[in-house]
């Protein structure tokens, strides 16, 4: 019971914190890619890979106490930053769930990106049944408006290959 | 004449109870709902087991696309005709997609996709472009017309203006199920002014905005999705049903992958347990044919499945509680160790459910990039959010939205033939008093 809320406390768990909405969703979609057993339903959005159940699934996170939900304001914008509690550890000590094989330095990983670079590598993810070509040519037009370079899309393909030898 | 232009001699209308009328002047929409793929939406109720809570839900799917594609007719035919940001030779193609938007609902898509890991998403695509009818009808408009209608129900075609009217926090979708799932479950929530909103609709860039004289209408919309939210989505008896649903397809999977040899073979079922569903599969189950299964588990010999069976089909649902996980999640451990000492197995009689399980949402103001927000055209020409320029909608949108409840059968549990104490003590920590 719970498993799901407790599978994303282990992700929460596994780095110091997330800084960042937009990153959290990528991070998710991105691990869920990689066989991690994240229960999450995505759809594609306008910013790219987007679960509205893991936005809901944070909320209560946070309303149990579990998370800690900081809103710092940037320029322009806001950013929230989550942290596990104290009692959020002590829940996932009581669950007995194991975190997948590998889930910490996977996310790790992916954590120290930024999330204008992880939109793009889970947006190729997302495109992953084309053929290379197409899933560039379809990645370039959904997200003609980010304006990704050249080197940028090379750089998200060579990463996803690095993210093979994580999983 | 193209066939993508075709019109038929006299206009066809389908009376409807929200819209009054639907009218269809084109032949490849006509074809459409002519299409075998799209009349099984007929047996596909638009709100799964809510029809348990509030009686007079049996609307369909087919209902509900047709009502979506009328809002979006009115949109391109009326609204944008005389708009130069629009691009209308997309017309066809947003009637389409709005028709077929959920072409892939299976029966009780809700928890049959948690169940069996299907994604009626997906099927939409297959059935737009595998080996169907209305995949024959698509293609005749051009061969890549089908991949098109696909991309825009999937939110990834180039034009973002047609996904935006088919999906995105304002769109014809939730402006259709809001009004009709209002009628057809009787509540007084859900009405807005849709005509209103019609009128105020603008397309701009990469989206569809709200001219801010329409601002009200908007508000008004919000807070009808709202109250519908809680009122009849998040309802607890329908929480309840969707619960002992769920169960029962996990029962007959787990059993299934036993090799349990059912007294009436779920020969509908087999591809779903084993996780290789064709389409074909999938187009034959429909609500008629799940619920005849029900009815023929009722006499099966595991006695939780027909147990759970006879609760779904003579409405005999869980009770529920209020569950704060963050107090109580350790109780949960002694009340699965109670619920076995008096017989009850706790992975089908005791489920917390979260409202994070439900495929609703509200509205989100799309901080950090995560959804499109509804946008106001100011009249300087500048796009402000919703929420900063309404405090109606910005009181809603901060408001705590999560909520759990902890369903098990409380007439299993009141009746002290058997296991008496332990029941007695499973109540106490419930907080249960027998009645």
């Amino acid at each position: 019971m719970m498993k799901d809320h407790a599978r994303l406390m282990q992700a929460f768990s596994a780095v110091d914190e997330i800084v960042g909405r937009k990153k959290l969703q990528k991070i998710i979609f991105i691990a869920k890619k990689h066989e991690y057993a994240f229960q999450e339903k995505y759809q594609f959005h306008f910013f790219g890979p987007y679960s509205e159940e893991l936005t809901l699934r944070v909320e209560e996170l946070c309303n149990m106490g579990f998370l800690k939900e900081f809103n710092e304001k940037k320029s322009g914008y806001y950013q929230y930053r989550y942290e596990v509690t104290n009692e959020g550890r002590d829940f996932l000590a009581s669950q007995n769930e194991e975190p997948g094989s590998g889930l910490a330095p996977f996310l790790t990983e992916l954590n120290q990106q930024s999330s204008r670079f992880l939109e793009l590598v889970s947006t190729i993810l997302y495109f992953d049944s084309f053929e290379r070509a197409e899933c560039i040519e379809k990645v370039k037009k959904v997200k003609e408006k980010q304006n990704y370079t050249e080197e940028e899309i090379q750089e998200a393909l060579a990463y996803i290959a690095h993210l093979k030898d994580f999983s | 004449m193209s066939y993508a232009l075709q019109k038929l001699a006299e206009e066809k209308v389908f009376k409807d109870p929200v819209h009054r009328y639907i009218h269809v002047r084109d032949q490849v929409v006509w074809d459409l709902i002519g299409t075998r793929e799209f009349q099984r939406l007929r047996r596909i109720r638009q709100l799964g087991t809510t029809y348990l809570t509030f009686h007079g839900a049996e609307h369909s799917r087919f209902n509900h696309s047709l009502g979506v594609y009328e809002i979006i007719r009115r949109i391109v035919d009326d609204v944008f005709a005389s708009r130069p940001e629009w691009d209308h030779s997309e017309r066809l193609l947003c009637l389409c997609a709005a028709l077929l938007h959920d072409l892939g609902h299976g029966p009780f898509s809700h928890s049959f996709e948690k169940v069996f890991d299907l994604d009626h998403e997906d099927f939409t695509q297959k059935i737009i472009l595998g080996e169907t009818e209305v995949n024959q009808i698509l293609s005749k408009v051009a061969p890549e017309f089908p991949q098109k209608v696909a991309d825009v129900i999937a939110k990834t075609y180039e034009n973002k203006q047609v996904i935006s009217l088919i999906s995105s926090q304002i769109d014809a979708d939730r402006m259709d199920y809001l009004q009709r799932d209002a009628y057809f479950t009787g509540v007084s929530y859900g009405h807005f002014d849709m005509e209103r909103i019609l009128r105020v609709l603008r397309p701009l860039g990469d989206q569809v905005v709200i001219k801010s004289s329409g601002m009200h209408a908007v508000e008004d919309y919000i807070m009808s999705r709202y109250q519908m939210y809680w009122q009849v989505y998040f309802h607890p008896v329908t929480r309840s049903s969707e619960v002992i649903l769920t169960k029962i397809l996990h029962r007959a999977k787990e059993l299934s992958s036993q090799g349990y040899q059912f007294a009436y073979e779920p020969r509908h079922f087999k591809s779903m347990f084993t996780g290789d569903v064709t389409l074909q599969d999938y187009l034959n189950l429909d609500e008629s044919v799940v619920t005849y299964y029900f009815q023929m588990w009722e006499d099966e010999k595991d006695p939780i499945l027909r147990d759970l069976c006879d609760r779904f089909m003579q409405r005999r649902l869980f009770k529920y509680v209020e569950f704060d996980p963050s107090k109580e999640y350790k109780k949960l451990n002694q009340l699965e160790q109670l619920f076995e000492e008096a017989d009850l197995n706790p992975d089908y009689y005791l489920v917390v459910d979260s409202s994070s399980d439900l495929p609703y949402d509200f509205y989100r103001p799309g901080e950090e990039e995560e959804r499109v927000p509804i946008h106001l055209l100011m009249p300087g020409g500048e796009l402000k959010e919703l929420s900063r320029h309404s405090e109606i909608v910005d009181a809603i949108s901060g408001k705590r939205r999560t909520d759990h409840k902890l369903y098990y059968p409380k007439d299993y549990l009141m009746d002290d033939s058997t296991h008496k104490e332990t029941k007695q003590k499973i109540l106490e920590i419930l907080g249960v008093t027998a009645r």
